[in-house]
């Protein structure tokens, strides 16, 4: 699902991020773990395909990324892939149905009601849809974020810091969440996290 | 979901600065549109009432109070010529048709002319109801004074001295509607048509070497004659000559300063609005550029994001372009129904200039200018350093 050589990313001068060598397997669940500046953040994006490495190769769901760019990198962004962001960034004045709606119509992807109201009651945040994101508790603006990342299918699911500013019981079961919904949908796991609360939680473990 | 959508839920989310946007855009239009409504029907309708025209002859004074007075029913005439001279002057071989009309009196604001069947033939009039006047005394309305004061076909009023009707009222001989004109668009809806005679006759006929009228509505034999006719007559003591077609030019160069003045103040409002559309997307990017990036993140196009914002300012356009076009057109027709009431000069909200597109378009293109730049930095949005800022 995922392979990795010799990937180097640095901003200007500075390295932000080594990897040697790096295998995941389709529908495995991996925690990336280090501390902040590490380069958690950047392999998380150099796998969405939001940046370009400076070295290295970077293979994901059998696609070469130095090979797309353009509008085929956005289409095989939004069909292959799912990002929980740590802050969230749902969009404000839209409700949470129309949140969701906007992924669909960004990933060109038919509006499908039906399967919103599915994915958000998967998630226990159906009763919510019409109700934009400041309405909600942090714990279900985190559901609607998950749901909005696994509306599509997506065959990688991503997750940066979805635990950070969490007490131990909403962490620990946001990151059930994440492993429930990418089982129910035949995805991939990665979570990039520093949160020590977590670290047991998958057998896969990346140290950066 | 899509552009359209999208970019309105943007607009909602920020209403005063959109209202502000739509208000200033709205206001530049519609004053244009005004202007161009008001101008151009006017332009129109002075043109169409002075069509066959070519000289107005009447006594000495400013020349253009002869035109607006003689033509155009809009002033106080210059004064009254002897019918003598207007007689020798009808039969000048440079003189196609010369129409006298003799005026003085008004009713209900409408003013009484007394013409010959030649003035309502000048204009294509012909009774909708009734006949053309025969006999001194008989009067015909036209359409605007007939559906206005309600009389018809065979009612009597009394014409009050003067042209504004707050004259005295010559009670002791009342005029008989015989018939009421067919709606020409001209100056004629606006008039009250009798007999020369019937004009003298309530002003006490002190006979034939006494009586007078007010203008005489010359067209020329030969193009030869407006080279001479015109010095011909000034050369007079008593008679003045003016052309319609220069006085009216006059007219328009002098009204047309402050028409260009508001035009260009309107010009400076669309601008404004331009700048205002601007400064509210160029603004909102900031706090938006999470939302951009987890667009992009989720999948979205730069050509998507450049589309979100063009859309926003073309909405705002459109919107403010529409509103300000039923503005103009709103006012046009308010101020006509005033003028309307004044007897003035019509002015309908209804009519549609293709100028109008052009203000359109003007409109739209500033919307399109004052969002590229926006839309330009969002097409640009670089994905992976918005989130780590976040």
């Amino acid at each position: 699902m995922i392979s990795v050589r010799g990937l180097t990313h640095r901003y200007g001068q500075q390295q932000a991020l080594r990897l040697a060598e790096w295998k995941v397997a389709q529908g495995e669940r991996w925690l990336v773990l280090g501390p902040s500046g590490c380069g958690k953040t950047t392999l998380l994006h150099v796998l969405a395909g939001l940046v370009r490495p400076t070295e290295g190769e970077v293979e994901v769901s059998g696609e070469s990324l130095r090979r797309l760019e353009g509008a085929r990198l956005d289409r095989w962004r939004a069909t292959t892939v799912g990002i929980v962001l740590q802050a969230l960034h749902l969009v404000k004045h839209l409700s949470v149905r129309d949140n969701l709606r906007l992924a669909q119509y960004l990933a060109h992807v038919p509006r499908d009601d039906a399967r919103i109201a599915d994915t958000l009651g998967a998630l226990g945040v159906a009763e919510k849809a019409a109700r934009r994101p400041s309405e909600l508790s942090q714990g279900e603006q985190q559901r609607v974020a998950i749901a909005r990342a696994v509306l599509n299918r997506p065959k990688l699911l991503l997750a940066d810091e979805p635990t950070a500013n969490l007490d131990d019981q909403s962490a620990l079961k946001v990151v059930d969440l994440l492993a429930e919904q990418a089982a129910r949908h035949g995805a991939t796991l990665v979570v990039a996290t520093h949160d020590a609360r977590v670290k047991g939680k998958f057998r896969e473990r990346l140290e950066l | 979901m899509n552009l359209a959508t999208l970019s309105a839920s943007y607009l909602r989310a920020r209403p005063l600065q959109t209202v502000l946007s739509l208000m200033l855009l709205a206001l530049g239009v519609g004053t244009i549109v005004l202007l161009i409504l008001v101008t151009s029907q006017l332009e129109e309708r002075m043109h169409r009432d002075a069509r066959g025209i070519d000289l107005v002859v009447g006594a000495k004074g400013s020349p253009m109070q002869l035109i607006l007075s003689g033509i155009y029913h809009l002033d106080a005439p210059t004064g009254n010529i002897p019918l003598a001279s207007a007689g020798e002057l009808a039969k000048n071989r440079l003189v196609r048709k010369a129409i006298p009309l003799a005026l003085g009196d008004s009713w209900k604001g409408y003013r009484i002319v007394g013409a010959p069947h030649d003035y309502p033939a000048l204009y294509d009039a012909r009774p909708a109801a009734g006949r053309l006047w025969e006999k001194p005394m008989e009067a015909v309305l036209g359409a605007e004074v007939a559906a206005r004061t309600g009389v018809p076909v065979g009612g009597t009023f009394a014409g009050a001295h003067g042209l504004g009707g707050e004259g005295q009222e010559h009670a002791g001989e009342p005029y008989t509607v015989v018939g009421v004109l067919g709606k020409t668009g001209s100056v004629l809806d606006r008039l009250v048509l009798t007999g020369i005679e019937s004009v003298w006759e309530v002003h006490h006929d002190a006979g034939e070497a006494a009586r007078q009228v007010t203008v005489l509505l010359v067209q020329y034999a030969s193009p030869l004659a407006a080279a001479i006719l015109p010095r011909q007559i000034n050369a007079q003591s008593e008679l003045q000559a003016a052309s319609p077609a220069y006085e009216t030019a006059r007219l328009f160069r002098i009204v047309g300063v402050g028409v260009e003045a508001l035009r260009a103040f309107a010009a400076v409002l669309i601008l404004a609005a331009g700048l205002s559309v601007f400064i509210a997307l160029y603004t909102a990017l900031e706090e938006r550029r999470y939302d951009l990036a987890v667009m992009r993140a989720l999948g979205g196009s730069p050509a998507r994001l450049f589309g979100l914002l063009m859309t926003e300012g073309i909405v705002l356009a459109v919107l403010g372009a529409a509103i300000g076009l039923g503005l103009g057109h709103g006012l046009a027709a308010a101020m006509g129904a005033w003028l309307q009431s004044q007897q003035q000069y019509p002015i309908s909200g209804m009519e549609w200039r293709h100028e109008e597109l052009w203000v359109l378009a003007v409109a739209l293109a500033v919307g399109v200018m004052a969002a590229l730049l926006p839309a330009w930095r969002a097409y640009r949005t670089d994905v992976a350093r918005t989130l780590a800022q976040a």
